[in-house]
């Protein structure tokens, strides 16, 4: 064999052309032993439990007898379910809000930092703004469940001073709400807000320039050269925290358990419960398919509606 | 003309400087002040006999006798660091091989990795916990390593920085007579340190911190991680201190403290770069 490769190399294939026969075959073994552990290891991971998913989510199941097939009757459960169905609304309404907030946030802190400044003091604010995002959301909820605590809690110790009576933050079902969507929103805006640095950065200094001469300052420049210009960012940061934010369970499981009653229940909080707690794995599955279509669902319309409203220059 | 030019085209002149600072001065106040609140509480206990307030470590001493600490900071950091590691490599390989080489069923190959991106854990996570029991992996450390070690994100992230780099390389370590592993791990390895720092970062950073799987996966608390052991100590509230859960919050926090100040230039210029485009 070495003979024939050698002998095709000296003739056939002259120096520094096309790879010869022999490295051909060197370079096939590469590919897939390189390939092997990520697609073993996602097909493994996650392609088999996608389908696992699937399946499961017609049967129902406890592990420990056999698992019965049941049609559909989990959808139907999910659908009549109060529980499921009120964790739904809850994420949805969360995701509307906490995302909303989360891209106007950063988005403006975004454009004040890359405004004029000196260098360490832009460092400075860039590093302040984006901490949260390296700490543990269990972590940062432990911490907020002390500073919202009715009792002794900082905030209201603060708001105390202004004359404000004592909010039972974690108590009321709306003050669980908020508290929950702030300390969401408090930890990860940072992401959004690194990725609009990076789409700020790119807009040319010479658009702020030209604008400046035909006489648009301020507002008017964000509005009509910012914004536009900033759009496949938009989008994708969009993107990422709708994603996110429809798969939020560290913060309510660690401050409220989904309480008081389920104003704080997501539909990731009812996957965990219905498998881990109550052993219906089959119900568990079907919520996870509906949020995972939802999922789907909402970055396909957000696709679409970025062909009418994303600037691409 | 530059200075001058980019203080009069600065987006929100309008505003002036000082409310600009104000804004951010009020932003930075509210990311850092919890985190300043949470270190002087954890430095300060309550002393439950007398009431005063004790400045000192004594709330660091209350974690260490209330939870192994150390036992978790080991669990969380060898599932951390293996997964770092094993991500760190599978992206490389596999990045490399989509950027540099062309097969026949590339393309679909690329594309189903990246569709797993866009199916949240939330949802494999009970068929990948019945996987896991029946490798027999349940309550281990390994269940919460091996289902982390492919990573799509960062296969994605490792082949935009292969493909940055000259293919040229490969021709010239080629005709020095480097064969196709040489050229990888001799060559294009040690240039793609940048990329793999992003990759190596941003596994820790989610791993460190991970709460979901953690809980699921494993069940004695000889085998919790830390997020996972500080929420037990959540469970003292009524006897313990506050300041007691602070300082464990504390202690969890310096290793993802080192790798910010660290990682924090790679992270933000790799997080920002692909952003635009």
């Amino acid at each position: 064999m070495s003979t024939t490769t050698l002998s095709t190399r000296a003739t056939v294939v002259p120096k520094g052309a096309k790879p010869a026969p022999e490295k051909k075959r060197g370079n096939r073994l590469l590919i897939w032993v390189f390939l092997a552990p990520t697609v073993i290891g996602l097909g493994i991971f996650t392609f088999i439990p996608i389908i696992g998913s699937i399946v499961l989510a017609f049967f129902r199941w406890d592990i420990i007898t056999a698992p019965e097939f049941v049609g559909v009757d989990n959808f139907v459960q999910l659908a009549a379910n109060p529980t499921v169905r009120v964790s739904f609304l809850n994420t949805i309404g969360f995701v509307i809000v906490a995302v909303t907030l989360q891209l106007a946030v950063a988005l403006g802190l975004a454009v004040l930092v890359q405004s004029k400044m000196p260098n360490w003091l832009r460092t400075f604010f860039r590093s302040a703004l984006f901490f949260p995002l390296i700490l543990s959301a269990a972590s940062v909820s432990l911490v907020m469940a002390y500073l919202f605590n009715q009792e002794f809690g900082l905030v209201n110790q603060v708001l105390g001073w202004f004359g404000v009576a004592k909010i039972g933050w974690l108590t009321t079902g709306f003050g669980a709400k908020v508290v929950v969507l702030l300390v969401y929103v408090w930890q990860n805006f940072g992401f959004t807000f690194l990725l609009f640095i990076g789409g700020v950065a790119a807009i040319p200094k010479e658009v702020y320039e030209a604008s400046s001469i035909d006489g648009a300052t301020g507002w008017r420049q964000f509005r009509q050269i910012t914004i536009p210009l900033i759009s496949p960012t938009m989008l994708v940061a969009s993107v990422m925290a709708i994603i996110g934010a429809l798969q939020i369970f560290d913060q309510p499981y660690v401050l409220t358990r989904g309480g008081p009653g389920d104003e704080t229940r997501t539909a990731v909080m009812v996957i965990y419960e219905s498998a881990f707690q109550q052993l219906e794995f089959g119900l568990a599955s079907a919520i996870g398919i509906v949020l995972t279509i939802l999922i789907m669902l909402v970055t396909a319309v957000q696709f679409q509606l970025s062909k009418r409203f994303v600037f691409y220059g | 003309m530059t200075i001058e030019a980019v203080q009069r085209t600065s987006p929100l002149r309008g505003l002036g400087s000082l409310g600009k600072y104000t804004l951010l001065i009020v932003a930075a106040f509210l990311t850092l002040a919890p985190v300043v609140w949470t270190l002087i509480t954890a430095m300060s206990p309550q002393n439950i006999d007398t009431g005063a307030i004790e400045f000192g470590g004594g709330a660091f001493a209350d974690v260490f006798a209330r939870i192994p600490v150390w036992l978790y900071t080991w669990n969380s950091a060898l599932v951390t660091l293996l997964i770092v590691v094993g991500q760190m490599l599978s992206a490389a390989m596999a990045g490399y091989v989509f950027a540099r080489f062309e097969f026949r069923s590339k393309k679909i190959l690329f594309m189903l990795i990246l569709a797993t991106m866009m199916v949240p854990m939330q949802v494999t996570i009970v068929p990948v916990f019945m996987l896991v029991r029946g490798m027999g992996l349940a309550d281990t450390l390994l269940a919460l390593i091996v289902p982390a070690l492919p990573t799509a994100f960062g296969t994605f992230l490792m082949r935009q920085y292969f493909l940055s780099l000259p293919p040229e390389l490969a021709e010239a370590a080629e005709i020095d007579g480097a064969g196709p592993w040489r050229v990888f791990f001799g060559v294009y390895l040690p240039l793609a340190a940048p990329g793999l720092a992003i990759v190596g970062i941003l596994a820790f950073n989610y791993h460190w911190n991970e709460f979901f799987r953690p809980l699921i996966m494993t069940i004695s608390e000889q085998n919790f991680t830390l997020p996972l052991g500080l929420v037990t100590l959540q469970g003292n509230l009524g006897t313990g201190s506050v300041a007691t859960v602070l300082a464990g919050v504390v202690i969890s926090m310096i290793p993802a403290l080192l790798v910010f100040i660290f990682g924090q230039k790679p992270l933000r210029e790799g997080l920002t770069a692909g952003a635009g485009k």
